[in-house]
């Protein structure tokens, strides 16, 4: 059907002349630019584009893009378009989208060799770190500043934020840590069956919880919570130019945003990391009394002696840590995103992405350095 | 009352870019102790970075910014200390969202003075009353209206009385009626505080009705390429560029 609405003539020499009649709106189908694309292939030796539109009968913006894709291609093989065969209102609307684009349009770009593209990942690469080590030591200087009581602090802020990265995670919380304790019970007891050691599972469960599961299961939540929830804050303070009004004011972003965040984190998180090793453990004691038959008070008596203060020590650690690594992620994207909506979920994605790839480091050197020091 | 510095700005051959791109250069301009002075031209010309150069949000790439005859970008310390005696009024309002009207425009109090509590709360409903906002102190910024919050981040600007005040676009996204309420009370607070004004838009009501200096510059020149009363320039520009601006392109 499209194909009668469009017939090629060429008694012309070097000349294509595109006869148009029939319904050109979109709801009614239009053939494709392409068509007339593939006759300039046919026939090289076309320098010039003609309309016949006597028969055309209805047209709108699906006729247009036919006409605005082919001038263009005319303009690409150096053919000349002549428009004097089409409708009035076509020639005008044609005319107002090309100039438009063409004030639009943004100079491309020369294309860049491989060597090129490595150099500027490079620089820019070398400006993220130096970016960090800006912000690390803004936070340095911050926390300096406060210690000497020169440094504004809201107290009700640093309440607020404390409270939203502590009350309102645990029920997440439980609920993971819980289910990481049931999942080490049921696995531990597949192998301990075999020897008969089913009780082994108290101190699977117990040491595997405190000593870095339960930290990490804290960690990698808070920082898909808490950590995105900072990035997403911050950034749109910097859409909203929050963050200018502060510097104008000679008040450091660092200083009046990312220490309450950063304190409240660092607080929080090893007690967030006690949490969930009591919850997982709990998660392990449920399965063992309650599934494998084990005796509760041996399981109890079997945890107690297996998870050594040590152990306790190392969790909190790693608690501490992750703190600091998830509140500098997304203060860190927060503070530096860009200026648009898109640029927000950049930062959020960034921060998330960041504090669980840091999360994992961090417990693979943590453990590295207790097995070396044979803690 | 600490002394503050002389609130006249010089700017001398600035030049600023994004990068390797170039935004404006040359430029060298001077406003004057109680101008109404209007930064204008067209979208993307440079006018809102021109305005981050003045106020210690971007360092130019060459030049100098002078304030009282001080070189702004020289010091951080003298910076900080200008800083203080500057107000801005972003075009956002740029209100923290997390404070109350009342405590947005207290920050800059309890920062800077020694002020006690209820001396602070009586200067708030002041500088809330100034911009006809008296009792909604309690106010978060997400429970007003947008003409609201540029009055709020308004009352915050002059919260330290300073003797410059920035306007970033103040008219944007106002109708009619507010963006010409909100001119009057440029003027009102320019007489009333004696403070030198720097505007920052292309609105042309705007221009004409608080302007008595001004620059325009231009995108494709990358500078400015005129300067003087905007009314001046309306009648006796001899560059298109200016008069076609200033008549919405209908001369």
């Amino acid at each position: 059907m499209n194909t009668q609405k469009i017939s090629f003539d060429y008694s012309a020499p070097k000349t294509l002349l595109i006869k148009l009649s029939g319904d050109w709106r979109i709801s009614a189908g239009f053939p494709e630019a392409g068509q007339v694309v593939g006759q300039f292939d046919l026939h090289k030796e076309v320098t010039r584009l003609e309309f016949e539109a006597s028969r055309l009968e209805k047209w709108d913006s699906g006729f247009m893009s036919f006409l605005f894709h082919l001038s263009r291609e005319c303009e690409h093989r150096s053919i000349f378009f002549n428009r004097r065969g089409l409708p009035d209102g076509v020639r005008k609307l044609l005319d107002i989208a090309l100039k438009v684009a063409d004030a639009e349009t943004v100079l491309p770009r020369p294309s860049e060799s491989l060597l090129e593209r490595i150099g500027g990942k490079a620089i820019e690469v070398t400006g993220g770190i130096r970016f960090l080590l800006d912000f690390l030591g803004e936070i340095a200087v911050g926390f300096w500043r406060m210690l000497r009581g020169k440094s504004y602090f809201r107290r009700d802020e640093f309440f607020y934020i404390l409270q939203a990265c502590s009350v309102g995670a645990l029920p997440l919380v439980s609920l993971i840590s819980i289910l990481v304790g049931v999942i080490l019970a049921f696995i531990g007891a597949i192998q301990l069956q075999l020897f008969g050691a089913q009780i082994f599972i108290a101190d699977i469960v117990g040491i595997a919880m405190v000593r870095v599961m339960g930290a990490v299961m804290a960690g990698i939540l808070m920082a898909g919570r808490t950590g995105a929830s900072f990035a997403a804050e911050l950034g749109i303070m910097q859409v909203n130019e929050e963050i200018d009004a502060l510097k104008t004011l000679g008040i450091s972003p660092v200083e009046f945003l990312v220490i309450p965040r950063l304190l409240a984190l660092v607080v929080m998180m090893p007690l967030l990391t006690l949490y969930a090793d009591f919850m997982g453990i709990l998660g392990g004691f449920v399965v063992s009394a309650g599934v494998l038959g084990l005796n509760p008070t041996e399981y109890w008596n079997h945890t107690q002696s297996a998870v050594k203060i040590s152990n306790l020590w190392v969790g909190l650690i790693h608690g501490f840590v992750f703190g600091i690594i998830i509140a500098v992620a997304g203060c860190l994207r927060g503070i530096g995103c860009g200026r648009s909506a898109a640029a927000v979920g950049e930062a959020t994605t960034s921060a998330v992405v960041e504090a669980v790839t840091w999360i994992v480091i961090a417990t693979a050197i943590i453990t590295f350095i207790c097995q070396v020091l044979g803690v | 009352m600490e002394k503050k510095l002389l609130p006249v700005i010089e700017a001398r051959e600035l030049s600023l870019n994004y990068d390797d791109y170039m935004v404006m250069r040359g430029l060298n301009f001077r406003v004057n102790k109680g101008d109404i002075f209007i930064v204008m031209g067209g979208s993307g010309c440079g006018k809102s970075t021109l305005l981050k150069a003045l106020i210690g949000l971007k360092e130019p790439d060459a030049g100098k910014v002078l304030y009282g005859g001080k070189d702004f970008w020289a010091d951080l310390v003298l910076q900080n200390q200008i800083m203080r005696g500057i107000g801005v009024l972003y075009q956002s309002g740029a209100l923290w969202s997390s404070f109350t009207l009342g405590e947005n425009v207290a920050l800059p109090l309890q920062l800077y003075s020694n002020l006690s509590g209820s001396q602070i709360r009586e200067i708030v409903e002041l500088k809330l009353a100034l911009v006809g906002l008296s009792g909604y102190a309690d106010f978060y910024p997400a429970q007003i209206s947008g003409g609201m919050r540029k009055r709020a981040g308004l009352a915050r600007a002059i919260a330290l009385d300073p003797e410059i005040i920035f306007f970033d676009e103040p008219s944007a996204g106002l109708d009619p009626v507010s963006a010409r309420l909100l001119d009057e009370l440029i003027l009102q607070i320019r007489d009333v505080l004696g403070a030198t004004i720097v505007v920052v838009t292309h609105e042309l009501p705007s221009i004409f009705a608080v302007g008595n200096n001004s620059i325009f510059l231009d995108a494709e020149a990358k500078t400015m390429i005129a300067e003087g009363n905007p009314k001046d320039l309306l009648t006796h520009s001899s560059d298109p560029r200016v008069v076609r601006f200033l008549t919405r392109g209908e001369r």
